[in-house]
């Protein structure tokens, strides 16, 4: 019996997760790679947005997961733009992409709003789990591919980061972009294109709720997932083998807040997912920590090639 | 004698300068038709003071920088090195005097970082065994997989090295690279040094310190003020023909100044500091600077001279030893109470000395600010600070004479007057000045010589911190000399000569008499 609520919250930790955990792994890319983008927010809701609208059109939730993770891509260029190339405030910057984002898909969505995807992408089917024994059944009676295919991203992203010759680059012009230009890397590319990637992510994540979470329109979908992500970067240390941990951690804070409100305040419970960041950022800041720990050593700092010294 | 002459020359030139000039906007001359050629197979040092232009030849070099005039011969042929990325495929490497690694990534990580034939899968665990046999081959001992933060400085010097040996530079150039060592470790770069050399490949070494040159160097080129002054046998030139030359023979204007009276103001006993790195900074110093008298610290960047600004002051701890302001003991006391009890602080770096987004007339404020005239309790008095400010922007003639202007758009040199106008307005009794003139041109050193002169016949002991030895020569009554944080010469004249100035040199480069 508790084993069956053990996992039965799992399971839907696994189901509310999955977009906190898509757009935290987009984040730890970009961060990473030493910018700070916290337009993850408003990606995630042009992702969601263009995701529901291509599905909806082409009846093809495949094709939707697709337009999501495009949009967010391209909506994340803005952002590269301004904090690369124009070399602007980072933080402001990104703020600005989470308004432009949530206002552009509000007031395109409002001719949409409540409406219902007639094919979203469906959990495993009950013949396909019945494969598995009975507690894997259990954790995964609400997942579908895209959640077993972000705890893959995942694990691929972590072996990027940290084993392939671009992860070291990527890694490197968000420690210290100088040496690396010193070195003939390409800063600039390089940090385009982790923040495309991010962007990308931040979409698929929004693009998960929209097609297969909650298939059906409804401005604000998001819930301000986008903020978690970012905290869940810090949560996470910048790691993606880390990233699941976070993200389902805070999926099952989220059901067991709507499973418990008989027992407690549901106030309570709902801050509960908030102040993990905060424990979070208090060990973080310790500088002896913080030298094993990887907080990119340039993150938010715009590079620009010096003059002499 | 002869016959080693004849050796070096029937060497091949690895690398030729060919009238190299570079100017920096607005008219510095870093570079003045420099051409000279280093042989392939030695180990050539380039000397020079502080602002002699031997790092800017060498960023050249390495493609950091491109030369306004003249071209950069490589094996013969005239080569354009517009990125360190092209200097890299040419076999140069460089180690930079602050090192460009990556802390948090391991020893192999920062080895491959960049480089195109480094494999996609695994870059940095499958360059491990070519890192050991390559550190074992040149006497570099380190741990591929140690991450760069646990490391020393002379480790890290060390991966530098391997960096570049790892794409098979031929031509290594080192910019000050025994400035971070232990003597042990400047002993164990030298043996890597003469590896290099027996496997044919070439070195450039900056440095000011001349026994070095004689210990490592086959050539030797002395640079003063952007031009070569000589290119020699290291083997035919004795360390007191490098200190001549490298200083230079420029008449030394002799300013009449008496000490008005023997009364010390500034005392430090035995003091003792810590520097940035963990690493003793200043050892056992004893000073004292007396009434109206200037007195100029000599040195090479980096022996200890910003710490000892920084421990009068009060912004760096004193481990060991006391600190006296007249009677006073100041040591270790808050920066501010010591600043009020008459101590006046021209900073070497002038982002400390001023805030750049402020006007001139707060950065004119801002030591006088919470006290009277300008602060009654809480509030500020804006119209006497304004006429305050008026006043000072009039007599240390700040141009543009606006006192609502941010301080940053104003010119280097005018920048400098608003801190010592600030400083100097407070009478103190003491004013440490670090490197004030670094950076300016002829009619704003001149300036800042007067007023400088001005505060010390007003009864002011100055400390004057300087890597231009010129400029020491010209306003100190005493000139101490200091070498890897300790005191190593001290000397009182009226007149200096050029029997004096060579002395200094030398002893500047760590040579004993």
């Amino acid at each position: 019996m508790i084993l069956e609520l053990i996992l039965g919250t799992l399971n839907r930790a696994l189901a509310y997760g999955t977009p906190l955990l898509l757009a935290t792994l987009g984040e730890i890319c970009v961060e990473r790679a030493g910018v700070l983008n916290l337009g993850v927010e408003g990606m995630m809701m042009l992702g969601a947005f263009s995701s529901f609208v291509v599905a909806y059109v082409t009846s093809n939730p495949w094709l939707g997961i697709l337009g999501g993770a495009i949009a967010g891509g391209l909506f994340s260029l803005i952002h590269a733009f301004s904090s690369i190339t124009l070399r602007a405030n980072q933080t402001v910057s990104g703020l600005a992409l989470t308004m432009l984002g949530t206002g552009i898909a509000e007031t395109l969505g409002r001719n949409w709003e409540g409406k219902v995807l007639s094919s979203p992408i469906k959990p495993f089917s009950e013949d396909f789990l019945s494969l598995f024994p009975p507690g894997v059944r259990t954790l995964f009676r609400d997942s579908n591919l895209l959640v077993v295919g972000s705890i893959i991203l995942a694990l691929v992203l972590w072996f990027f980061l940290f084993k392939t010759k671009p992860g070291l680059s990527l890694r490197s012009c968000g420690e210290n972009p100088a040496a690396c230009d010193a070195l003939g890397i390409n800063v600039w590319k390089v940090r385009y294109m982790a923040v495309f990637g991010g962007g990308v992510m931040a979409g698929l994540g929004g693009a998960y709720i929209a097609v297969a979470y909650r298939p059906a329109w409804s401005s604000g979908m998001t819930q301000g997932m986008g903020w978690l992500a970012v905290a869940l970067t810090i949560f996470s240390f910048w790691n993606p083998l880390y990233a699941p941990l976070g993200a389902y951690l805070f999926g099952a804070l989220f059901h067991l807040a709507f499973r418990l409100q008989v027992f407690v305040a549901p106030e309570i419970l709902n801050s509960l997912p908030y102040l993990f960041p905060v424990v979070a950022l208090v060990f973080v800041s310790r500088l002896a920590f913080r030298k094993k720990i990887g907080v990119p050593g340039s993150l938010g700092k715009p590079y620009e090639r010096g003059e002499w010294e | 004698m002869l016959e080693e002459k004849n050796r070096w020359e029937e060497k091949p030139v690895e690398v030729a300068f060919n009238s190299i000039t570079k100017r920096f906007p607005p008219d510095i001359l870093a570079n003045n038709q420099v051409s000279f050629e280093v042989k392939k197979g030695t180990v050539h040092a380039l000397l020079g003071e502080n602002g002699a232009g031997k790092t800017t030849l060498m960023n050249i070099l390495y493609g950091l920088l491109l030369p306004d005039e003249g071209e950069i011969i490589i094996r013969g042929k005239p080569t354009k090195i517009s990125s360190p990325r092209e200097a890299i495929n040419l076999g140069i490497g460089m180690v930079h005097q602050h090192f460009k690694l990556i802390p948090t990534h391991t020893v192999s990580e920062n080895i491959v970082l960049g480089l195109t034939s480094t494999p996609f899968f695994f870059p940095a665990e499958k360059a491990e065994f070519e890192i050991k046999s390559l550190s074992e081959k040149y006497g570099l001992k380190i741990d591929p997989r140690a991450r760069v933060w646990q490391l020393s400085a002379g480790e890290k010097q060390k991966v530098e090295i391997l960096k570049a040996l790892y794409r098979r530079a031929n031509i290594l150039i080192l910019d000050e690279p025994t400035s971070v060592l232990t003597p042990q470790e400047a002993e164990e770069l030298f043996a890597t040094l003469r590896a290099m050399k027996e496997e044919g490949k070439t070195c450039i070494f900056i440095t000011h310190k001349l026994n070095e040159v004689k210990e490592i160097a086959d050539v030797v080129t002395v640079m003063r003020k952007g031009k070569v002054v000589s290119t020699t046998l290291s083997s035919q030139v004795s360390l007191e023909e490098l200190a001549r030359m490298t200083v230079g023979k420029e008449v030394i204007s002799v300013v009449p100044r008496k000490i008005t009276s023997d009364k010390t103001i500034l005392q430090l006993q035995e003091v003792s500091a810590m520097g940035d790195r963990d690493f003793p900074a200043l050892l056992n110093i004893s000073l004292t600077v007396r009434k109206g008298e200037i007195v100029g610290v000599a040195g090479i960047a980096g022996n200890g001279q910003k710490e000892l600004a920084e421990v009068i002051v009060g912004l760096r701890p004193v481990t060991k030893g006391h600190i006296f302001l007249e009677d006073r003991e100041i040591t270790n006391l808050l920066p501010r109470d010591i600043a009020s009890s008459g101590v006046a602080y021209i900073p070497e770096d002038r982002h400390l000395g001023l805030v750049g987004e402020m006007s001139v007339a707060e950065n004119l404020l801002l030591r006088g600010y919470s006290q009277p005239p300008f602060s009654q309790g809480f509030w500020v008095d804006w119209e006497k600070a304004e006429a305050y400010s008026e006043k000072l922007i009039s007599n240390y003639q700040i141009s543009p004479p606006l006192s609502d202007i941010p301080v940053r758009i104003l010119s280097g040199g005018n920048r400098q007057r608003v801190v010592i106008a600030r400083e100097l307005e407070r009478k103190p009794k003491l004013v440490i000045a670090s490197n004030p003139t670094a950076g300016l041109d002829v009619s704003g050193v001149e300036a800042i010589h007067k007023l400088l002169i001005k505060a010390q016949e007003e009864g002011a002991g100055i400390l004057l911190i300087s890597g231009d030895l010129d400029e020491l020569l010209k306003l100190s009554n005493r000139i101490v000399i200091m070498f890897r944080g300790e005191i190593v010469g001290e000397k009182e004249k009226e007149h200096w000569t050029e029997e004096d100035r060579r002395e200094i040199g030398l002893r500047m480069g760590g040579v004993k008499r």
